[in-house]
């Protein structure tokens, strides 16, 4: 044999192992959430190395920004630098196959979970700002004694008591003393002030009680410069996290705390989920550093029988415990009726830290398994179809020759899977149609080549130097047209996200690989053919 | 060996004034649907709510569509996706509404929802995509969207003016800018939905049409060395007819790809698989008369040193057949199956 060929039939031989190396299936180490105990373990499964697209395997995808809604935060891409270790920390403990978390630009936070089945379980794992603070309720009735000055500030900014002053009978629920004080407040003004008409006291010092339909006017009403200027110094208000009913209509608390946290939850350490054996509520105990517990047992020492608001990001959770003594490292959060996977869920947000500043969502995007799975068996019918065309024209139009050209295509397809898999890119939908379509392009060079052998034969050339000469004159050709496609495909690389990205991917692999293949691959292939047949006259092309 | 088109020698150029109306009613009508209908931006684009669903009973649109307004979302589109149990809501972002963005989007979320409950009832649908977008979102994208198209002219240009001239970077720039404009009325005609994969679809029109220009060029280029009496006008003519086999066959096999992705591949690809199909026929349209007449008017317009197209156009154009072959023409060549030059 001809040492030329023997040393392309070796780099031929070479790439078709490596390719097919590349696309073994081999053993990936993957988190699942284990079914009996509900924790994560690490489990090794065999699949094939291309890594899918979410809209192939179903998912979520999210893009996070600094939420500036409530202030502007001066240095975006720090804020979201921070956040991202903390988004890194939960999600791998929450557990999906493949994490994808990066920042995008300078200020945005993509987040990626494939096959995630619970998105709005991701989400709230995600957003959560799980900032934990501890603070003492108003135990002076600071807050009480400004609601006058307040009512009256509304009253000069012209605002009206909105529907049916306080129902005596409501009033009444809460025993006499509220009533009372309601009246007297009332009183100071002669008219009943707008806000205190809607406050009822509750039970423990710095506690008031809204009902249900009237908070968000309440919490409009609180957030009223003119109301905020009238605040005690010191003094804070704080919203339940959760309706509450007393009798038969629902009440939300609000609290008045002390605008100093006496710890926070950066001191702490550990936070478990469990049921309450006594109460079946859930709860989640959780200690506290060594610091934090020192600091933690003299503030309580100070506060003996005063109550303790636990504040999870702005939201008191349940009804502040009283403190009877000193507390050490451990203490637990309350969650009532809430199910044991949200007290899991908060407890594993709690072990990951709080966020620097909150997060909003501004892309949001996920796709259900199911359709994943129907997007792949299409494509691959398609392509299959697509295929299969492209043989009958090829085969049919230059017969032999044509043939050669599918014996490349279908190493151009190897090749091109392989690069998919050996460069970690990810096959996504768009990346599927752009494989399928790049098989109708990638017959394009051997289309120009043969094109040009049949042209040197009409000339009259022999055999060999009409193949020789065609493969020669059709190279300018190629590669110009070529090159062009590429630097497309990699400004849509450059501009695009996601999807697109994978499509341009796709594209540029594609191009090199039928550079190979239709090139190379192909002219070994003649060279073969004319070196078994020298006397052949006539070429089937 | 079949041979397709193996001796054709059609006058191509001629009939390029008839290839600009053709194109120009093209454009017009685009124009009109442009200007009354506008394009379909997806919600990638424009910010909003995007839910598709997939019943698993029957379920008549208009139930789903009473829901939806009794929901309070008036704006929202409903349309089949596929088949008749699957449907996909839009509820595009007002542009008026800018305050709380990702509130209202998420609130949507749970709006749609809650009138898929209704309606259809609660578990007796499946969910298949959501995506919300905020409008932030959607106007970086449309930037970045214009910037690609913009960036590979500009790169496109450059190329072929350092493989080519200058002369020939324009004309291939002409005839893609061309088909963005043809494909884009396309769109708007058919009322296909423009995604990041629809944009990615003209992008990669713009690639293969480039491709099937460049292909002529090369033959064009390598004819001006061939044959030196030979005038633009020939030469331009004698190319597209020796590519002319080669065309057939990789548009063949394109269209080929491109059909099966249409009819077989999915409702998602659909869009992606329609403006290909045009863009390849476009494309080609494109290479043969656009680029070329557009190469021909600039080398009259700004001859060139080795300037063969002045002497092309107008009455004045030889009569003599250029059959014959220029002596310079190396002896392996044959006479080139030149076209009838122009009356």
């Amino acid at each position: 044999m001809d040492k030329r060929i023997r040393n392309r039939l070796i780099t031929i031989g070479v790439l078709i192992a490596g390719s097919v190396a590349s696309l073994v299936p081999r053993n990936t180490r993957q988190r699942v959430v284990d079914q009996t105990t509900g924790r994560m373990k690490d489990t090794t499964i065999r699949r094939l190395p291309i890594n899918l697209g979410l809209d192939l395997q179903g998912g979520i995808h999210l893009a996070l920004e600094v939420d500036q809604s409530k202030g502007p935060i001066p240095d975006c891409a720090d804020a979201i630098q921070r956040a991202e270790r903390v988004v890194r920390t939960r999600i791998d403990e929450f557990g999906t196959t493949e994490p994808v978390v990066q920042i995008q630009g300078r200020c945005r936070l993509i987040v990626e979970l494939a096959g995630e089945k619970d998105p709005a379980r991701a989400k709230s794992v995600i957003q959560r700002t799980a900032f934990l603070e501890f603070r003492i309720t108003d135990m002076k009735n600071l807050f009480k004694d400004a609601l006058p000055q307040m009512d009256a500030a509304l009253r000069r900014a012209g605002v009206k008591a909105r529907g049916a002053a306080a129902p005596s009978a409501v009033a009444q629920l809460f025993g006499g003393d509220t009533t009372k004080a309601a009246r007297d407040s009332a009183a100071d003004a002669n008219t009943p002030g707008v806000l205190s008409s809607l406050l009822f006291q509750g039970q423990l010092p710095g506690e008031y009680l809204v009902p249900e339909e009237q908070w968000p006017l309440v919490d409009s009403l609180v957030q009223r410069p003119d109301v905020k200027a009238a605040m005690p110094r010191g003094i804070e208000l704080r919203w339940g996290a959760q309706a509450e009913s007393r009798g038969a209509r629902a009440y939300r608390a609000l609290y008045a705390v002390e605008s100093k946290p006496i710890i926070t939850g950066e001191e702490l350490v550990k936070a478990v989920a469990r049921r309450d054996p006594v109460t079946n509520q859930s709860i989640v105990p959780f200690q506290l550093s060594h610091r934090g517990a020192r600091k933690f047992s003299d503030e309580t020492a100070r506060h003996i029988n005063d109550y303790m608001a636990i504040i999870l990001d702005g939201r008191v959770q349940g009804q502040p415990p009283v403190i009877r003594g000193q507390i050490g490292a451990n203490g637990q959060i309350e969650l009532g009726n809430k199910s044991l996977q949200e007290a899991s869920d908060l407890a594993l947000v709690l072990r990951a830290g709080a966020l620097p500043a909150p997060l909003s969502i501004v892309e949001e995007r996920t796709i259900g398994p199911s359709l994943g799975a129907d997007s792949i068996k299409d494509g691959v019918t398609a392509g299959v179809v697509g295929v299969l065309l492209v043989i009958v024209i090829m085969v049919g139009y230059y017969k032999l020759s044509g043939a050669l050209a599918v014996a490349a295509l279908t190493l151009y397809c190897l090749f091109t899977l392989a690069g998919l898999a050996a460069f970690g890119f990810t096959l996504t939908l768009p990346g599927m149609a752009g494989f399928v379509l790049s098989i109708g392009i990638a017959v394009d060079a051997n289309v120009l080549i043969f094109e040009r052998i049949r042209e040197e034969l009409v000339h009259g050339k022999s055999l060999r130097l009409a193949v020789d000469d065609g493969f020669l004159h059709a190279m300018n050709a190629i590669v110009d047209s070529n090159v062009s496609t590429v630097l497309t495909a990699l400004i849509l690389y450059a501009v695009g996200t996601g999807p697109v990205q994978g499509f341009a991917i796709t594209l540029i692999i594609g191009i090199a690989a039928s550079m190979v293949s239709a090139i190379f691959v192909v002219k070994t292939l003649f060279l073969m053919w004319l070196n078994r047949r020298p006397d052949m006259v006539t070429l089937s092309i | 060996m079949i041979r397709l088109f193996a001796n054709a020698s059609y006058d191509f150029i001629k009939w390029r004034r008839w290839a600009f109306s053709l194109t120009g009613a093209i454009m017009l009508v685009g124009a009109i649907f442009l200007a009354t209908r506008g394009l379909n931006y997806s919600i990638e684009f424009t910010g909003g709510t995007l839910m598709q669903f997939e019943a698993h009973k029957k379920v008549p649109m208009s139930d789903i569509r009473t829901a939806l307004d009794n929901a309070g979302l008036n704006g929202a589109e409903i349309q089949t996706f596929g088949s008749d149990t699957s449907f996909v809501v839009r509820a595009r972002l007002a542009h008026s509404a800018g305050t709380t963005e990702q509130t209202s989007t998420e609130a949507v979320v749970t709006a749609i929802r809650q009138a898929l409950d209704q309606s259809v009832g609660a578990g007796q649908y499946t969910v298949g995509i959501t995506e919300a977008v905020g409008p932030k979102v959607g106007r970086e994208l449309q930037g970045k969207a214009l910037m690609a198209i913009l960036l590979s002219f500009i790169v496109t240009l450059i190329y072929l003016a350092v493989r080519f001239e200058w002369r020939f970077g324009l004309a291939a720039v002409v005839a893609t800018a061309h088909d963005v404009v043809a494909t884009v009325a396309f769109i708007s005609v058919m009322h296909l939905e423009v995604s990041l994969i629809v944009v990615g679809a003209v992008l990669t029109v713009v690639g293969y049409s480039l491709n099937d220009t460049i292909i002529i060029f090369d033959r064009v280029r390598e004819n001006l060395r061939k044959f030196r009496r030979q005038n633009l006008y020939e030469i331009l003519n004698l190319s597209i007819n020796e590519t002319l086999p080669r065309s057939v066959l990789t548009h063949g096999t394109t269209i080929a790809t491109t059909l099966a992705l249409l009819l077989l591949a999915g409702e998602v690809i659909r869009p992606f698989a329609w403006v290909m199909s045009f863009g390849i026929f476009t494309g080609t349209f494109s290479s043969i008369y656009i680029a070329a007449p557009v190469l021909l008017w600039i080398e009259k317009r700004w001859p060139g040193e080795d300037a063969r197209g002045a002497r092309t156009l107008g009455a004045r154009a030889p009569a003599t057949p250029a059959i014959s072959a220029p002596p310079a023409t190396p002896p392996s060549a044959p006479s080139p199956r030149a076209p009838q030059p122009a009356r």
